[in-house]
């Protein structure tokens, strides 16, 4: 077997994820330990699966952190990120600058010179958005204060290392080579292009994402919608995602940071839980694929040649990271227990470091034998957060006590935690979520004609585009904390298909659901349902009365017969789910004839439907006349 | 089986604070069934075989209302137009209810002076509530002294506790085997009966 074929290499990544990851997860620590526990294994320190290609399976990988923040931009409405700008500035900025400038000063104390020692602060300063925000979403944290500090963090230090990257040539011992250096090791085609030219191109390409992510992406996305390919969505989902990214690269831009800028363009877009529902599984691979990469990474023999200089170095980088957060976290308000999140969650290392300081060789600002120490610290900083999260989580935390909140569902703002979610908004849906909003219930939309999701929209709805037969897009849409879903879909088949959905996977979702017919109540109540409710009961019931008012009847007695016979109905209507042949009742003519038989003879058998005991004088005078008689 | 049976009518139990205290009694109140009207019957439409089997299975009947116009809200109207049926409740054949006691239990937003011949009111509560207690003497039934709560606008939440635990241990004392009502004279109100 060659052991270089693509497809050797997949099944290797492939079962070392599937092999590890569950028994992380069992074990409570989270699928990023499992990841990175099966890349050292498959990697040369263990099994020796792979070798140097690792490298560019981890510059592969690192799509996954620009589809994640794809996919994170997509959650944040531009008037959260607004919102958000404070945290972003301010805690960012800070956290950016404290920590460089204190390891900077810590490698300078080691010996080092200032430039090398300014570069290294600075590429120790970056968190690892990966590992980060993937767990802060495992553990749906993402939404908590310390989340939301973390999150701002991590985007100010996507931002930051464009001018880092920029910064470090000039931080060059002679100077002389930077330039070339720099060139070559930063392939943007602009970059022989004068700087105001670069500014320009920068600038243009990010109005060019926001402009087209409103008047391009989205009638796109409505075209595709429109042929319902699932396929073909989720095609257009990723050559978005890559499409960005390649303009970014092209204009020397963070791909991470332009793909986020799309999210957050397509945040407002009906198309947003398709989106992220089909691009969440590329997200989650290529993810894993970078840990595992990571794990796969890390030089032991260099570790276990000085164990201790390593291990302290780790140590005191991680150290001085948490102190500054911690800091932070305390001068923006967050209480004790988030504060712990926070701190704990953001002092490795990230992946930046791994571009910075393959930067930094190249431009002469350090030496090999610095960088590979400093790699080793990157690597083993990113493998031992999740650790200490959970360290920080089971036992720090019960410590303190004060775990305020339980963070998923209670402490969010986002306003899909509607407490009820209505698939298909046609004219039946559309009724209730009128009544509900009228009377400002939030309502959670999802519809899979894309025609109408627009129309409603534009008349100020909060409506979706998606199946809510897919456990992950209800997942999305806040299945977990919502309190009733509405099943108003025209269609039989698939109602049944998102009932038996919603039961699987949110048990706790009460279901109302719509019935064309009696045939069609027949098979909800045999898949347990209590809430049904007949298209045509009502309406023709009330048009009943109206007959009846048209005939002379007095109103107040043909509304009180009209819902007698309502309840008499309902009731036949469960006695013969009950003894109906599940085979037998297909919808042919002569057993509908056969039922509507069956149903007008008991009709005439029951004399309470025309007999009202109700202000019935027979007895009074009855008994007025056997008074007079005696 | 001196078992309670509380029909309670409040077309908007949201805005009323008043019935919600008293209905914050209810868990600590031993056999009490709460009969909430207008939640079972919101289009008034009301299941007289239901009320009719329930008022069988109690001793005391409360009629548990604010005191709207002089009167109960409409649906305890209805309930009485409809279940106390001739021929089950009254009339010759009718003794379904004999024996029972029946209490009004009312909230108004009038004084207890405002009721009185000098107040605005003109009429005593009781005078007011004679409807109800011709009611209860038609069907054979004990009428027992109100409990009325006045002032509900003005009433500090203290003494609407007071009045609260006060009604609960009406209920708790109502519940009890050995309770002889029949010697309970028709004046003022329960809520003075009762000692803290």
């Amino acid at each position: 077997m060659d052991k270089n074929s693509f497809l050797f290499q997949a099944m290797i990544y492939l079962a070392a994820a599937v092999a590890m990851v569950p028994v992380a997860k069992k074990l409570g620590l989270g699928s990023v330990l499992g990841y990175l526990i099966a890349g050292v294994l498959i990697g040369p320190a263990v099994f020796g699966f792979i070798g140097e290609e690792g490298e560019d399976v981890m510059h592969f990988a690192e799509f996954g952190v620009v589809i994640m923040l794809f996919v994170v931009g997509l959650e944040l409405e531009p008037a959260l990120l607004w919102r958000l700008r404070k945290p972003i500035v301010g805690l960012g900025g800070l956290q950016v600058l404290a920590s460089a400038v204190l390891l900077a000063a810590g490698a300078m104390a080691l010996g080092l010179p200032w430039n090398a020692a300014l570069a290294l602060g600075m590429t120790l300063a970056m968190s690892s958005t990966a590992i980060v925000l993937q767990t802060f979403q495992e553990k749906g944290w993402m939404k908590t204060a310390a989340g939301e500090s973390a999150f701002a963090v991590l985007l100010f230090q996507d931002i930051a290392v464009i001018p880092m990257l920029a910064l470090f040539p000039l931080l060059a011992v002679g100077g002389g080579t930077s330039a070339t250096d720099s060139a070559a090791h930063h392939p943007s085609p602009i970059g022989s292009l004068p700087g105001w030219a670069q500014t320009l191109a920068v600038l243009a390409a990010v109005a060019g994402i926001v402009l087209a992510g409103r008047y391009l992406i989205k009638p796109l996305l409505r075209i595709v919608a429109r042929t319902r390919l699932r396929e073909l969505f989720t095609a257009t989902s990723l050559l978005l995602v890559v499409g960005i990214a390649e303009l970014m690269e092209l204009v020397g831009l963070s791909p991470a940071l332009g793909t986020f800028l799309a999210g957050v363009v397509l945040a407002n877009s009906e198309y947003r839980h398709e989106l992220e529902s089909d691009i969440d599984p590329f997200k989650g691979l290529l993810l894993g694929l970078f840990f595992m990469a990571v794990g796969a990474s890390i030089d032991f023999a260099l570790i276990l040649a000085q164990p201790w200089l390593i291990l302290g170095l780790v140590l005191a980088v991680m150290t001085i990271k948490g102190l500054v957060l911690l800091a932070l976290g305390k001068l923006f308000r967050l209480s004790t227990d988030q504060n712990a999140i926070f701190g704990s969650s953001l002092n490795q290392v990230g992946e930046f470091a791994f571009v910075l300081v393959a930067f930094s060789v190249a431009n002469g600002i350090f030496s090999t034998p610095i960088a590979d120490m400093a790699m080793a610290v990157v690597a083993i900083s990113m493998a031992i957060t999740p650790l200490v999260m959970l360290f920080n989580e089971k036992i720090l935390l019960r410590r303190i006590g004060t775990k305020e909140a339980p963070p998923a569902g209670t402490d969010v703002h986002a306003d899909e935690d509607n407490p009820v979610i209505i698939a298909g908004f046609g004219h039946f849906g559309s009724t209730v979520g009128r009544l509900l909003r009228a009377h400002h219930i939030g309502c959670t939309i999802l519809d899979i004609d894309s025609d109408q999701v627009d129309r409603l929209r534009r008349m100020g709805f909060k409506v979706f585009y998606g199946d809510a037969g897919r456990h992950d897009l209800l997942e999305i849409a806040g299945a977990a904390r919502a309190k009733v879903i509405v099943i108003a879909v025209g269609d039989a088949e698939r109602r049944l298909e998102m009932i038996q959905t919603v039961k699987k996977h949110f048990p706790d979702l009460r279901i109302m659901v719509r019935a064309s017919n009696r045939y069609d109540a027949y098979d909800l109540m045999n898949e347990g349902m209590l809430h049904i409710y007949r298209d045509t009961l009502d309406t023709s019931i009330r048009m009943g009365v109206d007959v009846m008012r048209m005939l002379g009847h007095r109103s107040y007695s043909a509304n009180r017969a009209a819902r007698t016979f309502r309840r008499y109905d309902e009731q036949k209507l469960k006695e013969l789910a009950a003894i109906a042949d599940e085979k037998e009742y297909v919808l042919t003519a002569r057993k509908y004839i056969e039922e509507i038989e069956t149903i007008l003879r008991a009709d005439l058998a029951e004399r309470d439907l025309t007999q009202d005991e109700g202000w019935d004088e027979a007895g009074l005078i009855k008994e007025a006349n056997m008074a007079r008689q005696s | 089986m001196a078992r309670i049976l509380i029909l309670f009518a409040h077309p908007a139990l949201e805005k009323s604070r008043v019935h919600k205290a008293l209905l914050q009694q209810m868990p600590h109140v031993r056999g009490v069934t709460f009969n909430d009207l207008y939640e079972q019957y919101p289009d008034l439409d009301i299941d007289i075989e239901r009320e009719q089997q329930l008022l069988l299975r109690h001793d005391t009947i409360v009629f548990q209302h604010p005191f709207y116009w002089y009167s109960s809200p409409a649906i305890i109207k209805q309930w009485m137009d409809l279940v106390l049926e001739h021929g089950w409740a009254y009339g010759g054949e009718g003794r379904m209810l004999h024996g029972k006691r029946l209490l009004n239990v009312i909230s108004t937003g009038g004084s207890a002076e405002a009721y009185s011949p000098q107040g605005r009111n003109r009429y005593p509560i009781l005078e007011l509530l004679r409807p109800f207690e011709l009611t209860a003497r038609l069907c054979g039934m004990d009428y027992l002294p109100p409990f009325v709560i006045h002032s509900t606008h003005r009433i500090s939440n203290e003494e609407l506790q007071r009045e609260a635990h006060r009604y609960r241990a009406a209920l708790n004392l109502l519940a009890g085997h050995d309770a002889d009502t029949g010697s309970l004279p028709l004046q003022g109100y329960l809520n003075d009966l009762i000692i803290d």
